[in-house]
């Protein structure tokens, strides 16, 4: 019987009642008395120097209230980056000045130029429009190879160049992986690109920022995924104001996906103009403007190489790798592609030797960071592709392969400095074989080869660190931040619980699934459980959600909390009950002295506790309400493995999914609903990635994606049914639930696997395809058929 | 968005009239033009909305013709012309979403005639004609290039006639990312031939594959067109294909359509 209630049940979300019906109170709905309207001239080219902006005429359309420029901002911080990386040779990476508004040069399409902030939203656009402008167009450079050649146009003219940093890790292995690989008895290498995806929640950013003058208070209302951390960089590093005089709110807000982790320059110019111009400012993008300002994700390009024996152990492996940041650095993009990157090279394989070699590169494209998965997905598709790679090679099955090359024995060290805590790689691959069904397969090739049609099975493994992440670890390499988590519990006086979270919901589901912990804890019913999150007057000092750290993290900073309450409230209890502390058990709501009859129910408790007539005031303080901070003391790794089966259309190069299967270990599970939902989420962005979506610029700069008319966002009907299974649990060991993570899995897990089938599918009609570049678009397979 | 002013005649004959303000546009199901204008992309100081015109819409079947008013929705074509016509109506029922659809008219698509649209190929395999505010002009004259028609400053689409072929299909391969046509071939056999007409591929808008239609005339089968290609120099090439995949579709599509009507 599957539970009603508590953890491990899947109640309905409660969020999703004022979602689907039209009720949420999202950013742009917030609209404040006199608001003005900002709208941002941005750069149409992608490099040039700014020879003149002049906003007289401007100025003087109707409704304007002001026109910032660049110069505005001389006397402002530049918008910072919260990640330092190291390189090779010990030296901290390239990291050039990001200002609120462009000065001297602008560096992107869609590097904000100027700000007109009028009386309405269409006035300051027109007034945009009068505003005359100078710019002498620079080459431009895109490619990052070309951008790293002697001679290149300089993205950043007081930089040596556009290398960013060449990081090496571990460069102490660095020697033995090459004479490993020069000695081995087969290396399989592959070049591949792991393109650029431009993130696109459903809601576009949007700012407000408001001003009290009587007060001197500022506060700014975003689409934030962590409006603390937009709180300490806004507020310490560009505007200079004090965190206790600046609230952030992050109300309700529709997607993230990572991107809205990150403090653009919007957020802090909309803050920053409510002050100069007294009336609270807004801000809402246009879909157009999110494609050239909201950071992108991804853009590497990879030559990996596996090394293996003449047993086909695997015993090392190589990857060099060209990370794009765009032309300047977002918030955390450094450790995208180094921490989050190359601590996952080793997979779910005891792989010895292994060095990742990664040149950061600036260009003049829309700045790259952290989107779903972020580093862990670029990890997953090189070494998942390269060992299926290796397995045709030989000529052996690719899930042989894998399974001979697992790690089985936990905790595991591997050579990337993570440990993996547990995990049961076999279990997952034995439940996808199952569910999949891999044993009808041949059967369904037939039946496609009848119809004219390809088919191909595609399989992949997936490790993950999530949880993120232990605070002193990130310090030493290179956060200037602390990863914890925060919950404040507040019991009321008639027994319902109000938590304060420092993590955010985004479409994550934590109104449903964290009351369902406190539930089971205390057993009452999960209606007398509310969940407030995003504004930093009410909550506690919080990092946010991505990287699946809100249940792990989060979770668990709430359950510390929790049990401080529960600790006071037997204590509590005993004095009512005249028992001794240590005989009072909690079960359903009910305090109970064991061995007895005698019990009092939670609402005496809690009532006892703010009504203290009866109560030993001598030895414990009135009220109940805690606060927890929570700092994981290592990552958590949830794994699975997953298979795609597509059809090919020979003769135009459509791939259609017939059939996508999970199986994950996300350790022990609070709502399976909204970990199966977590999942078809991912698995669509990865679906999404692999076959349709791409953020393309021509050689000069241009973004020809620009919109939903190019660039393919996937459909409803351009996804399967899924079969997801979550039953294989291997606990994590080291947070109080068991927990693991689930948010970013479907789309690290999906992208290998599908192309992995495609190729299949190829090869099945004698091809001699190995890779073809995601997207598999039907114009790239039926040119990779062409030979 | 620009502010303008906004008409909504209820005649044609008013319509035509309100289009002689200078700068004036006639507005359709707005499905192309509203994007492009809150693209500012173009400012037009007055929209004449033809919705209200009850003279420009419906269906009708008479005598082997089927007749689309101009301000027809293609929701509408796609449930109405369903018996008459089934090809047209399949066609129509696939554009794009549902509130493209319920807004989306015939008569905004022809006029606008991108070349990645669904109905130019339609009207121009049909041998249809397009009834103007001024005049009737024959499909064949009526597209001239990408966005381009023989349509004059103000004058309207008031109404399409579509001769009925005995047999036809449309055969759309979507570009992923719009879903308009990456190549649309429709194909329509009538007692005195078969006309094959492609959309999406071709630098020159919607053309009339006229090597196909021949070798058609002369032997009905998907078999006809082997040895037959298009030459890839004047297809589209973007993101989406190449010249050569264009080209390569235009031969796949058309005899898909072939085997369709069989
Ligand atoms: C998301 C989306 C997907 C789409 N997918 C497809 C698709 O798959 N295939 C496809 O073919 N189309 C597609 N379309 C285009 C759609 O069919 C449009 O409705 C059509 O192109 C324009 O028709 P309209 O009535 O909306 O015209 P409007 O947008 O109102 O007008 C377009 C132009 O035609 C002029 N005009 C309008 N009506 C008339 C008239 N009766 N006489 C003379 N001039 C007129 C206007 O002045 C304007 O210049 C799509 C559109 C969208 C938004």
């Amino acid at each position: 019987m599957p539970k009603d209630h508590g953890i491990g049940a899947s109640p309905k979300r409660r969020e999703d009642v004022r979602f689907l019906s039209g009720t949420g109170n999202y950013t742009d709905d917030i609209n404040l008395n006199g608001q003005a309207y900002v709208h941002f001239l941005r750069s149409d080219v992608a490099h040039g120097r700014i020879d003149r902006v002049d906003t007289a005429a401007a100025a003087a359309m109707p409704g304007v209230v002001r026109i910032f420029t660049g110069a505005d901002f001389e006397g402002v911080g530049g918008l910072p980056c919260g990640w330092q990386v190291t390189d090779r040779h010990g030296q901290p990476m390239a990291e050039p000045g990001h200002p609120v508004l462009a000065q001297g040069k602008v560096r992107h399409v869609g590097d904000p130029i100027a700000a007109v902030v009028a009386d309405t939203y269409e006035q300051a656009r027109d007034a945009a429009e009068a505003i005359e402008l100078d710019i002498e167009e620079l080459p431009a450079v895109v490619d990052m190879k070309a951008a790293l050649r002697d001679g290149a146009p300089k993205v950043h003219d007081d930089l040596a160049g556009n290398l960013c940093y060449d990081w090496g890790f571990v460069e102490e292995n660095r020697e033995a992986v090459d004479k490993a690989i020069k000695e081995a008895a087969h290396v399989t290498t592959l070049e591949l690109v792991n393109q650029r995806m431009v993130a696109n929640p459903m809601e576009p950013r949007v700012a407000v920022g408001d001003y009290n003058r009587a007060t001197g208070d500022h506060t700014l209302y975003t689409t934030s995924q962590n409006p603390h951390v937009i709180r300490l960089l806004m507020g310490a590093f560009v505007l200079g104001i004090p965190e206790h005089k600046l609230r952030v709110v992050a109300p309700d807000v529709g997607g993230g996906f990572g991107t809205k982790i990150f403090h653009y320059a919007e957020e802090a110019f909309c803050t920053f103009a409510a002050k100069a111009v007294n009336r609270p400012v807004k801000w809402t993008s246009s879909r157009s403007e999110a494609f050239m300002s909201d950071a992108h994700g991804r853009d590497h390009v990879t030559k990996i190489e596996l090394a293996l024996d003449a047993e086909n152990n695997f015993v090392a492996l190589r990857t060099d790798t060209h990370a794009n940041m765009g032309a300047y650095l977002s918030t955390f993009a450094p450790s995208v592609p180094t921490w989050l990157h190359g601590t996952l090279m080793a997979g779910n394989y005891k792989t010895p030797l292994i060095y990742v070699n990664v040149k950061a590169v600036f260009t003049n494209t829309v700045p790259v960071d952290a989107y779903r998965g972020a580093g862990r997905p670029e990890a997953t598709f090189q070494l998942e592709r390269v060992i299926d790679k290796a397995a045709r090679e030989l000529g052996v099955d690719p899930v042989a392969l894998r399974r001979q090359n697992f790690i089985t024995e936990f905790p595991y060290a591997t050579p990337v400095a993570v440990e993996y805590d547990t995990g049961d790689y076999n279990a997952t691959m034995d439940k996808l074989i199952e569910i999949g069904d891999f044993a009808g397969f041949a059967a369904r090739r037939a039946a496609s080869e009848a119809k004219g049609k390809l088919r191909g099975l595609g399989v992949n493994c997936y490790i993950e660190a999530c949880g993120i992440a232990p605070s002193n670890l990130v310090g030493q390499l290179g956060a200037r931040a602390g990863l914890y988590e925060s919950a404040t519990v507040r019991v009321n006086a008639t027994g319902g619980l109000v938590v304060m979270t420092g993590s955010h919901s985004h479409g994550q589901g934590h109104e449903t699934a964290f009351p369902q912990v406190i539930a089971e804890m205390i057993g009452i019913d999960e209606s007398m459980v509310e969940i407030v999150h995003g504004d930093t007057a009410n909550t506690p000092m919080g990092m946010g959600t991505y990287g699946s750290r809100s249940l792990a993290v989060g979770g668990s900073a709430m359950v510390r909390a929790t049990e401080k309450i529960i600790n006071k409230a037997k204590r509590i209890a005993a004095h009512l009950m005249e028992a001794s502390e240590s005989d009072i058990e909690l079960k359903d709501g009910q305090f109970s002295v064991a061995g007895t009859d005698k019990s009092v129910a939670w609402g005496d408790v809690t009532l006892a506790a703010y009504v203290p007539h009866n109560y030993p005031l001598e030895d414990i303080e009135p009220g109940l309400e805690e606060t927890a901070f929570y700092d994981p003391s290592n990552f958590t790794y949830p794994s699975g493995a997953y298979a795609c089966e597509v059809e090919v259309d020979p003769e135009t190069g459509r791939v259609t999914i017939e059939r996508m299967t999970a199986a994950d270990d996300f350790g022990n599970i609070v709502n399976p609903m909204i970990v199966s939902g977590q999942v078809h989420g991912g698995l669509a962005q990865g679906i999404g990635q692999a076959l349709l979506e791409g953020c393309v610029y021509d050689e000069n700069g241009q973004l020809l994606s620009a919109s939903y008319m190019d660039y393919a966002m996937p459909r409803a009907d351009d996804l399967p049914f899924y079969t997801v299974d979550h039953s294989c649990v291997t606990p994590c060991t080291h947070n109080p639930l068991g927990v693991k993570g689930c948010g970013e899995a479907g789309a690290i897990g999906s992208p290998p696997s599908v192309v992995n089938a495609v190729v299949d599918a190829l090869q099945s009609a004698g091809r001699d395809v190995t890779h073809i570049d995601m997207p598999l678009s039907p114009a790239r397979v039926w040119a990779a058929l062409q030979g | 968005m620009y502010s303008f002013e906004v008409d909504k005649p209820g005649s044609v004959e008013a319509a035509v009239a309100a289009l002689q303000i200078e700068e004036a546009m006639a507005l359709g199901g707005g499905q192309t033009l509203i994007p492009t204008l809150k693209q500012r992309l173009a400012s037009p100081s007055r929209l004449v909305s033809l919705a209200g015109i009850a003279e420009m819409k419906g269906v009708s079947a008479v005598d082997g013709v089927v007749t689309i008013g101009g301000g027809t929705p293609h929701a509408t074509v796609a449930r109405e012309a369903a018996g008459a016509y089934p090809a047209l109506a399949a066609l129509a029922g696939n554009i794009g979403d549902p509130a493209v659809r319920n807004r989306g008219t015939i008569g905004g698509s022809l006029a606008n005639n991108d070349p990645a649209a669904c109905y130019p190929s339609a009207a121009l395999a049909s041998g249809a004609t397009i009834v103007t505010s001024s005049r009737e002009i024959a499909a064949d004259d009526y597209f001239q290039g990408m966005f381009t028609t023989a349509l004059h400053e103000g004058e309207i689409v008031t109404a399409v006639r579509f001769p009925v072929p005995q047999a036809a299909s449309y055969q759309k391969f979507e570009q992923p990312a719009s879903r308009f046509a990456l190549v649309g071939v429709f194909l329509a056999r009538f007692a005195e031939g078969v006309r094959v007409a492609v959309t999406g591929a071709s630098e020159d808008g919607v053309f009339r594959w006229s090597e196909a239609e021949e070798a058609l005339n002369k032997e009905f089968r998907a078999d006809a067109l082997t040895g037959l290609a298009i030459a890839p120099e004047n297809m589209i090439a973007d993101l989406h294909g190449t010249k050569e995949y264009r080209a390569h579709l235009v031969s796949v599509m058309t005899k898909r359509a072939i085997r369709a009507v069989g």
